[in-house]
C-alpha cells in the first residue's frame, strides 16, 4: 500500500498562479510581507492591478512618446541594467551621449567651429535641464554683480503666465523671484514688449517658450531679441534669453526651418528640449545645449576622475539609467533628418484632419494656431449648459483620456480641451475621436444642464433646495475652490 | 523573352545587415544624418558599438544593481511607455509608489500612527533626494531665521570629509557651506565629536552615512545623536540629522535591526536610501523619507491639480518612466523582509570569503570592517614597486573593472581597491577574482623586478662619477607618478 501524502504546505509551485494561496491572502498594503512569495505570483498580482491604468497609447494630454520600435526595445532592455554615470566602465555609452549633444547642438545651429565640441548635457527631463540652465544663468548674473560692486540677492526672471510648472519650481527652490507676463483673451503666450518692459538690472534671463503647453505656439523669439538687443543697448545690462524648447525643439528645425528662434539669434545662450517628447522616446529623457563655453560658468561644473580619466559633469541626478540615452540616439541615426520631417509632417496633418472634424461639427472654437505643436486645443461656443470638464469626462467611458484646463491669468474664463497629436496618433484615430467626440455632444444636449439653476416656478415661495441640487452646487463649490488653488496644472 | 531587372539602388531590405551600405558608409558622428536607414541597420550599428562597454555583470565598482529577474523585466518593459507625472491617467502606479513610501518608512520606523500615511517621495536616485531633503532643511531653518530676526543668509551643513559627490553637489548649487570633518589615517568616516564641535547657528542639518562610499562602514548615528543632543540643549539651536542610507538602507534593517540608526533617534528628520543600490533595482529610484508633517515645510510642495484631483509633489525631476517604482514595488512584495534577509546576509557572506581569499595572498591590509555594507576594501602592505592602480588597470584584462581610490583629506596617502559585493556575485566568483589577483601580483612582480635589473644596469655603467641616465622605464615612471597625482588633486570623489 502506497502511503499518500497531501501536498506539504511549503510546496506552492504546484498552485496555478490564480488559485494560489498568495493570491487569495492579501498582501500588506503598507508594510512589506513578512514572507516571500514566488516570482510568477509577484508578476501576476502587480501585472493584474495595472489592467487599471489608463492605456498610454490613448493617453492625449501627453507630448511624451509612447511608442517605439520593437528593434529600440530590445536595445533598451539590454541597457537596462547599464549605470549611466558610470562613464569609465561604459565608454560607449558616454560617446553616444555626447554625439546626440552635438548632433541636437548642430540642429539648433549652435554657432561651434569645425573641430569644436558642443556644450550641452543629457538629462532627466526638461525639467532638470531648465534647472541646470537656470542656475548657470543666476551664476553667471551674480558673478558679474559681484565683478561690478552691486547687490546680487534679489534674482528674478521674467516670463509668460503660460510657463510649464517646473519653472515656478526652479524659482522656489533657487530663489530667484518668477516675473510672470499675464495674457489676455485671445492672447495666450508671452508678449515680447511686456517682457521686455519687466527686465532690470536683477534679470538674470528672459525665458521663452518654442510651444507653448496650453495651445502649441511659438512665441516669438526673434522679436523678443530685437527688442531686448535694443533694451541690452541702452541699459547695459546683457540680459540673457533661454528658449524653452521642450516640445518645439524637435518641430521647428523640420517644419519650419526658416523659423528663427534658436542660436541663430545673438542673445539666446541655452535651449533645453525634451528628448521624451517630439524626440521620440520613451519617458526620462532631455538636454540642454549652452551656446559655448563662456556662457556655462566652471565652478559650477564637477570633474570626477576615474583612473586619471577627467569626465567633466554638470547633472542634478547622478545614478540613472542608460536606456534612453542609447534610444534618442537610435531615433536621431534610424531617422536622420529626413525621416523627422516626415513624422512632424505626418502629425502636422493629423491635427488638420482632426481640426476640420471638429470645426465641421459646429460646437467649437479652435484655440490652437495652425503652426507650432501639432495639437488641437478646442473650446465650446456655448458654454451655458454644459463645460469642458463634463466632456472630458465623458470622453474616458470611450477610453479616452482628453484633458481640460482652465487658461492661467488673466485669461481664466477661458477652458479648453486639449489634443495632442503624437508620432502613432493615425489618421483613423483623429476620425474616430472626431466620432465620439459628436456621441459625447448628442448625449450631452440630452442630459439636464448641471451648470444652470431650474427656471422659477410659479409658487413663489421660496423653496429647499432638492438633494440633488445641494450635491451639485457643494460640488460645484469645492470644484471652483480646488481650481483656484490650481498651480498652473498644465503639463 | 521575360525581361530581367536589376533591383533599383535604393531597395536596402534585400542586402544582409552587414554587408549593405548603411554600414559600409560611415555615419557622421556630430550631425544629425541627412536621409533615414532601416530600422535593422540602426539596431546592429548601435548593437555592436555597445559591445565595446564594460560588462555589467563585471563592474565590481557599482553598488547599483545589475540583474533582475525575467518576471521582473517583463513588468519594465510593460511600462516603459508610462510616463511616472501623469498621476491621473496612471492611478495605480501612482498608488504603487505611496505604497512602497509607506513600506519603507516602516521599515526605518518611522512615527506613524496606524491611519496615518507616510510623508515621502520617490526620486530618481539618491542624488535627488539628498537635494529635497537639504532643501527641506534649509527651507525650514530660513523660516525659523527670519522669526527669530537674526540673518540667514550664511547656511551650513556639517558632513564627513567621506561624502559622495552629491553633497557638494547639493552645497554648491543651493548656495550652503559645505563644512567637512576631515578623515584621519585609520579612521575614515566622520568622527561625530568632531562633526558636532562644528555645528553652529548656522548649521541647517548635520547628515551622516550609513554605508561610507569608500570603505562600506556604518557612521554612528546614534552617538551623533546623543552628542548633538546635548548641544541642542545648551545652545537652543535645534540642529537636526539626516542620514545618508543610500547603500545602508536597505541593509541595516535586515543584517543589524538592533542598530538604532534611523527614526528611532529622535533627532533624526529625513532619511534617503536608494532604490537601485540594495533595494535590488536597475539604475534610476531613490526614496527620501521624512519624519512627519512638520519636517516637510508646506512652500516647497506643488499641488498639481488635474481635474479636481489634487496630487501634492515635491521632485525635482518632472517626467520620467514608471519602470523603477512597478520594479520597485516588485521587489518589496515578492522578496518580502524574509528574502532580503537572506540576500543580505548571502551577500555578507560572500564578502567574508573574498576578503579571507585576498589576506591569504599576505600582500594586502583590508581596510573594510566585517560589519557594513558588503564590500571588500583592500590597500597593499607594499606599494613601493607598484600601486593598486597597476592592479585595477591589469584585472581589465581579465573582464574585471575594479576601482583603485586615494582617500580624500586627511588621509590621501593611502590608495585602495574596493570589490562591491553585489546580489549577483556569487561566491564562485570570489573564488576566481581571487585567482585572477594572484596571477596579476606574479606578473607585476616579475616586472619590477627586471625593471630594477635594467635601472641598476644604467647606474652600474657610470660608477666612475658620471650622473647616470635615467633609464626610459625610470623616466616614464615618474612621468606617469607626477601626472597622476596631478589628476588625484583635481579628483573630487569617490562615487
Amino acid at each position: 500500500m502506497v502511503l499518500s501524502k497531501a501536498v506539504s504546505e511549503s510546496d506552492m509551485s504546484v498552485h496555478s498562479t490564480f488559485a494560489s494561496r498568495y493570491v487569495r491572502a492579501s498582501l500588506p498594503r503598507y508594510r512589506m510581507p513578512e514572507n516571500s512569495i514566488p516570482k510568477e505570483a509577484a508578476y501576476q498580482i502587480i501585472n493584474d492591478e495595472l489592467m487599471l491604468d489608463g492605456n498610454p497609447r490613448l493617453n492625449l494630454a501627453s507630448f511624451v512618446t509612447t511608442w517605439m520600435e520593437p528593434e529600440c526595445d530590445k536595445l533598451i532592455m539590454a541597457a537596462i541594467n547599464k549605470n549611466y554615470v558610470d562613464m569609465d566602465e561604459y565608454p560607449v555609452t558616454t560617446e553616444l551621449q555626447n554625439r546626440c549633444v552635438n548632433m541636437i547642438a548642430h540642429l539648433f545651429h549652435a554657432p561651434l567651429g569645425e573641430s569644436e565640441t558642443a556644450v550641452g548635457v543629457g538629462t532627466v527631463g526638461s525639467s532638470e535641464a531648465i534647472m541646470l540652465a537656470g542656475l548657470a544663468f543666476k551664476r553667471r548674473w551674480q558673478n558679474k554683480r559681484r565683478a561690478e560692486g552691486k547687490p546680487f540677492d534679489k534674482p528674478n526672471i521674467v516670463t509668460g503666465a503660460n510657463v510649464q510648472v517646473c519653472w515656478e519650481k526652479f524659482a522656489r527652490y533657487f530663489e530667484v523671484e518668477l516675473r510672470e507676463v499675464k495674457l489676455r483673451d485671445g492672447y495666450y503666450v508671452m508678449d515680447p514688449a511686456k517682457a521686455v518692459e519687466m527686465v532690470d538690472e536683477n534679470t538674470i534671463c528672459v525665458a521663452a517658450i518654442l510651444g507653448s503647453t496650453l495651445n502649441g505656439e511659438f512665441e516669438d523669439v526673434k522679436l523678443l531679441n530685437d527688442l531686448l538687443e535694443a533694451k541690452n543697448g541702452e541699459t547695459g545690462w546683457g540680459t540673457p534669453i533661454h528658449v524653452d524648447a521642450a516640445s518645439g525643439g524637435f518641430i521647428a528645425p523640420f517644419l519650419y526651418p526658416d523659423l528663427e528662434w534658436d542660436f541663430r539669434l545673438p542673445w539666446v545662450k541655452s535651449i533645453n528640449v525634451s528628448g521624451h517628447k517630439y524626440g521620440l522616446v520613451y519617458a526620462g529623457i532631455g538636454w540642454c545645449i549652452w551656446r559655448g563655453k563662456e556662457d556655462l560658468p566652471e565652478e559650477l561644473i564637477f570633474h570626477i576622475n576615474y583612473l586619471g580619466a577627467d569626465q567633466p559633469t554638470f547633472t542634478l541626478n547622478f545614478s540613472k539609467g542608460s536606456s534612453q540615452v542609447i534610444a534618442q540616439y537610435y531615433q536621431l541615426i534610424r531617422h536622420g533628418f529626413e525621416g523627422y520631417r516626415n513624422i512632424m509632417e505626418n502629425c502636422h496633418e493629423n491635427a488638420m484632419v482632426l481640426k476640420d472634424g471638429l470645426e465641421k461639427t459646429g460646437r467649437f472654437d479652435i484655440v490652437s494656431k495652425d503652426d507650432g505643436v501639432p495639437l488641437v486645443a478646442f473650446s465650446l461656443k456655448d458654454r451655458s449648459r454644459h463645460d469642458e470638464f463634463e466632456i472630458s469626462d465623458m470622453l474616458r467611458r470611450f477610453g479616452w483620456i482628453v484633458p481640460a484646463y482652465t487658461m492661467p491669468p488673466d485669461a481664466q474664463h477661458v477652458t479648453v480641451l486639449r489634443v495632442v497629436i503624437r508620432e502613432e496618433f493615425s489618421r483613423t484615430l483623429a476620425e474616430r475621436l472626431v466620432l465620439d467626440i459628436e456621441k459625447v455632444m448628442y448625449q450631452l444636449d440630452a442630459l439636464p444642464s448641471r451648470l444652470v439653476p431650474p427656471p422659477p416656478t410659479a409658487a413663489l415661495l421660496v423653496r429647499k433646495k432638492s438633494e440633488l441640487e445641494t450635491q451639485r452646487s457643494v460640488t460645484e463649490a469645492w470644484k471652483k475652490f480646488v481650481l483656484a488653488k490650481k498651480t498652473n496644472g498644465v503639463c | 523573352m521575360v525581361l530581367s531587372h536589376a533591383s533599383p539602388s535604393h531597395d536596402e531590405t534585400l542586402s544582409g545587415t552587414f554587408a549593405s551600405r548603411y554600414v559600409r558608409e560611415p555615419l557622421p558622428r556630430y550631425r544629425m544624418p541627412a536621409k533615414s536607414i532601416p530600422r535593422e541597420a540602426a539596431y546592429q550599428i548601435i548593437n555592436d558599438e555597445l559591445m565595446l562597454d564594460g560588462n555589467p555583470r563585471l563592474n565590481l565598482a557599482s553598488f547599483v544593481t545589475t540583474w533582475m529577474e525575467p518576471e521582473c523585466d517583463k513588468l519594465i518593459m510593460g511600462s516603459i511607455n508610462k510616463n511616472y507625472v501623469d498621476m491621473d491617467e496612471y492611478p495605480v502606479t501612482t498608488e504603487l509608489q505611496n505604497r512602497c513610501v509607506n513600506m519603507i518608512a516602516h521599515l526605518f520606523n518611522a512615527p506613524i500612527k496606524e491611519d496615518e500615511t507616510a510623508v515621502g517621495v520617490g526620486t530618481v536616485g539618491s542624488s535627488e533626494a539628498i537635494m529635497l531633503a537639504g532643501l527641506a532643511f534649509k527651507r525650514k531653518w530660513q523660516n525659523k531665521r527670519k522669526e527669530q530676526g537674526k540673518p540667514y543668509d550664511k547656511p551650513n551643513i556639517v558632513t564627513g570629509a567621506n561624502v559622495q559627490v552629491c553633497w557638494e553637489k547639493f552645497a554648491r548649487y543651493f548656495e550652503v557651506e559645505l563644512k567637512e570633518v576631515k578623515l584621519s589615517e585609520g579612521y575614515y568616516v566622520m568622527d561625530p565629536v568632531k562633526a558636532v564641535e562644528m555645528v553652529d547657528e548656522n548649521t541647517i542639518c548635520v547628515a551622516a552615512i550609513l554605508g561610507s562610499t569608500l570603505t562600506g562602514e556604518f557612521e554612528d548615528v546614534k552617538l551623533l545623536n546623543d552628542l548633538l543632543t546635548e548641544k541642542n540643549k545648551e545652545t537652543g539651536w535645534n540642529v537636526p540629522i539626516h542620514v545618508d542610507a543610500a547603500s545602508g538602507g536597505f541593509i541595516a534593517p535586515f543584517l543589524y535591526p538592533e542598530l538604532e540608526w534611523d527614526f528611532r533617534l529622535p533627532l533624526v528628520k529625513s532619511i534617503n536610501v536608494s532604490g537601485h543600490k540594495y533595494g535590488l533595482v536597475y539604475a534610476g529610484v531613490g526614496w527620501v523619507i521624512w519624519r512627519s508633517k512638520e519636517d516637510l515645510p508646506e512652500e516647497l510642495i506643488f499641488h498639481i491639480n488635474y481635474l479636481g484631483t489634487d496630487q501634492p509633489t515635491f521632485t525635482l525631476n518632472f517626467s520620467k518612466g514608471s519602470s523603477q517604482i512597478i520594479a520597485q514595488y516588485y521587489q518589496l512584495i515578492r522578496l518580502g523582509l524574509e528574502g532580503y534577509k537572506d540576500i543580505m546576509e548571502n551577500c555578507k557572506g560572500n564578502a567574508a570569503v573574498l576578503r579571507e581569499g585576498v589576506a591569504a595572498t599576505g600582500r594586502f591590509d583590508i581596510l573594510s570592517k566585517e560589519t557594513g555594507v558588503p564590500l571588500v576594501a583592500f590597500s597593499l602592505k607594499d606599494s613601493s614597486k607598484f600601486s593598486v592602480f597597476d592592479i585595477s588597470e591589469n584585472l581589465r584584462r581579465f573582464g574585471w573593472i575594479v576601482p583603485a581610490y586615494t582617500m580624500p583629506a586627511n588621509a590621501e596617502h593611502v590608495a585602495v581597491l574596493r570589490v562591491v559585493i553585489r546580489e549577483d556575485f556569487s561566491r564562485s566568483f570570489s573564488e576566481r577574482l581571487v585567482g585572477d589577483i594572484q596571477k596579476i601580483l606574479h606578473e607585476l612582480d616579475e616586472r619590477a623586478t627586471h625593471a630594477v635589473t635594467v635601472v641598476t644596469a644604467t647606474a652600474a655603467q657610470s660608477n666612475d662619477g658620471v650622473v647616470a641616465k635615467k633609464s626610459v622605464l625610470e623616466i616614464e615612471r615618474e612621468v606617469a607618478a607626477h601626472w597622476r597625482n596631478v589628476v588625484k588633486k583635481k579628483k573630487t570623489g569617490v562615487c
